[in-house]
């Protein structure tokens, strides 16, 4: 930790207090500066939440426990692409664990990991609200419905075109 | 005169390649110099059918199902602008068999309107609710509320009027609307759809319970999962504020109501009312003791009305139409009607807004058409991954809170889950209970720890460990954790894993219980 604070941030800290300064007036700010700084920086840096703590006056354990309770801020950018692929019981009664295995055979992807050149994130998610169109992912915050072994394949290839 | 066409931008729609067959379209009829006019509007609920397109036609609105970017010069060639035959053409949409049969008042408008126009939103009986809330007293508009027997659709069926009496009643210098968009059980979409498709509604929904009861502020908390529902709550609100409709001044009323559209950040347990107000409030999102009921001490301590997105969108066409003529609707002590979410293993998914009474098999084999795969129906999910799992033998069950719980499930959400015959109800139970620990806030311990301690002894009956004395220990750990854990998630988890026991036990017992020897002869 000491060592850290010592290393040059990650993130424009400028930027990160001009965001939050826009909207610490509203009530209960917390979550909406949350996800304005991960829009803006891809992921909440450990180093972002003092400057939250002291502009809503909180302490600093406050903010560390809001960003740590909700599975949607990361401490660490994601892929260029984020896939989520959902796992719940309608999209489990059409197959979607058998793409999930097909992803982490064929693919080589495993939920909750990103790919070894960052091209790519999996991640699972419970319920998309897709569900008379099982299996449904979304793909860069974008839905697909219907999935299946060839149009996952296809997405993946896109998705790979689109990187070069 | 330009025709007009209508391609939803309901996110189902989206998901099946509706954006690109829009744009098709457009180019189409450029390239063919004709005059169109583009509608975005919502889905119909068909959602098996989208992109379901639509034309509007002198003989009314024909619909084309199904249509994919390559099918628009084919589409052109047919004459489709003036309802011409195609293959994918379906005929009055609202003469369909699935439009014609369903009771749609919460509904009505969804799919139909463009949901950005404020101006098609009043031609379709938008705002008459409003207005006339707005010419009654704030405790009159109470009382039509519980007159119309309207009950909490978000699954917990607690009477909507009285929780606006307990605001109404209470004095502070300023009270809340907060509504419930964390729309996260699986196999409903309800809530989606209709922030998607005719977010107005919505919108006037929660200016009436503000008038009510004296609250000014609103809050929507949608779920992050629903990125195009934020979007287009946000794009209303802004619409609906620019219109004079909501403000310091309510449609010239002098009253004042405003609201904002929260994002939820990814926690299941948002759902629940007093976890969601810690989030709106920008804390974890753990679940408050009660009481204090929220509507005495809710968001920031201030006395709170939080009600579910399908009861604040009921209200405009109770209001509008009478508290009896809602009544009217329904069964027993279930009254209005339900939006019914038809999921999972089905050949035709969607929404279907019905009286409550319908029962289970009516939704899935008739509407639904019975299992996607081909295969023989098993199991029906109902109410999301809290909710029970119904045999064959128990689809009559009719859908009204009371008959539900009589069979040991719950109405929840409204949505149903088939499931074909390749369905393993033990690894389901397991599921319940492993949902429960990913998404356990972790504040009461039967919860927290029970969910673990549930997988652990699904698996040890599931390889035949010590089977009879670890169902009876599932048994027990259920029992705790109904009756100990302090909400609904913890509350609830027991539910589609004791119906899973009762009703699918054979699943349970597949393996042999190989170990059962090597137990006994220990000392």
């Amino acid at each position: 930790m000491g060592q850290d604070t010592q290393a040059p941030l990650s993130f424009d800290e400028g930027r990160a207090l001009e965001i939050i300064g826009g909207l610490a007036h509203l009530e209960g700010a917390m979550l909406p500066i949350l996800h304005a700084l991960q829009d803006a920086f891809g992921h909440i840096d450990a180093r972002m939440v003092p400057l939250v703590a002291s502009a809503l006056n909180v302490s600093r354990a406050d903010a560390h426990g809001a960003v740590s309770f909700y599975h949607d801020f990361r401490d660490a950018p994601a892929g260029r692409h984020v896939l989520r692929i959902c796992r719940a019981e309608s999209c489990q009664s059409m197959g979607c664990e058998r793409l999930v295995e097909h992803l982490r055979h064929t693919h080589r992807l495993t939920p909750g990991e990103t790919t070894a050149d960052g091209a790519l994130t999996l991640e699972n998610v419970y319920c998309l609200g897709q569900c008379a169109l099982s299996p449904a992912a979304l793909v860069d915050g974008e839905p697909v419905g219907r999935l299946d072994e060839k149009r996952l394949d296809a997405l993946l290839g896109q998705l790979k075109g689109a990187r070069a | 005169m330009s025709a007009r066409i209508f391609v939803p931008a309901d996110s189902s729609a989206l998901a099946v390649g509706a954006e690109a067959v829009a744009r098709a379209i457009a180019k189409e009829a450029r390239a063919r110099g004709l005059a169109v006019e583009i509608v975005r509007n919502g889905s119909r609920g068909m959602v098996w059918l989208e992109p379901l397109v639509e034309v509007e036609t002198p003989q009314g609105r024909i619909g084309y199902g199904q249509v994919s970017a390559g099918d628009a010069p084919a589409l052109f060639d047919a004459g489709f602008l003036q309802g011409g035959e195609h293959p994918a053409r379906l005929g009055k949409v609202e003469d369909l068999d699935w439009m014609a049969r369903q009771q749609r008042l919460t509904f009505a408008r969804c799919g139909v309107i463009d949901p950005l126009s404020l101006e098609d939103y009043r031609a379709h009986g938008g705002f008459d609710g409003l207005k006339r809330a707005l010419a009654m007293a704030p405790a009159e508009v109470v009382e039509e509320v519980v007159d119309s027997g309207l009950r909490g659709r978000g699954g917990a069926g607690f009477p909507t009027g009285i929780k606006w009496r307990t605001v109404a009643g209470a004095e502070a210098d300023r009270k809340y609307v907060v509504c419930n968009a964390d729309e996260g059980d699986s196999g409903t979409f309800a809530d989606r759809m209709l922030m998607e498709g005719d977010p107005f509604t919505l919108i006037e929904g929660m200016t009436i319970a503000g008038l009510a009861t004296g609250a000014t502020k609103g809050f929507v908390y949608i779920r992050s999962e629903y990125p195009h529902a934020f979007r287009a709550m946000q794009r209303a609100i802004d619409a609906a504020r620019a219109g004079g409709w909501l403000g310091a001044d309510v449609a010239g009323s002098g009253r004042a109501f405003d609201m904002e559209a929260r994002l939820g950040a990814g926690a299941y347990v948002c759902g629940e009312e007093t976890s969601l107000l810690e989030s709106l409030e920008g804390r974890r999102g753990q679940v408050r003791a009660k009481p204090p009921l929220p509507a005495v001490q809710g968001l920031f301590g201030k006395p709170t009305v939080i009600n579910n997105v399908l009861s604040l969108a009921s209200v405009p066409w109770i209001l509008a139409h009478g508290a009896k003529a809602y009544a009217d609707f329904g069964m027993g002590r279930s009254r209005g009607t339900q939006p019914f979410q038809i999921a999972g293993n089905v050949k035709r998914g969607g929404l279907v807004e019905l009286a409550f009474g319908v029962t289970i098999r009516e939704l899935v084999e008739d509407f639904g058409g019975g299992t996607a795969s081909g295969r023989k129906l098993r199991a029906v999910q109902v109410g999301g991954p809290l909710g029970a799992y119904f045999p064959e033998a128990l689809l009559d069950t009719p859908l009204d809170y009371e008959a539900m719980l009589a069979a040991k499930g719950m109405l929840g959400h409204g949505g149903l889950v088939a499931f074909d015959d390749s369905v393993d109800l033990a690894k389901q139970a397991r599921f319940a209970m492993q949902f429960c620990a990913i998404e356990s806030c972790g504040k009461c311990t039967p919860c927290r720890i029970g969910s673990t301690r549930g997988v652990e002894v699904i698996d040890k009956i599931v390889a035949g460990v010590a089977r009879d004395k670890n169902r009876e220990l599932l048994l027990d750990l259920c029992d705790a954790m109904t009756d100990g854990s302090l909400c609904a998630l913890g509350g609830l988890t027991p539910m589609p894993v004791l119906s899973a026991l009762t009703h699918f036990s054979e699943d349970f017992e597949r393996k042999a219980p190989a170990r059962q020897a090597a137990e006994q002869v220990r000392p």
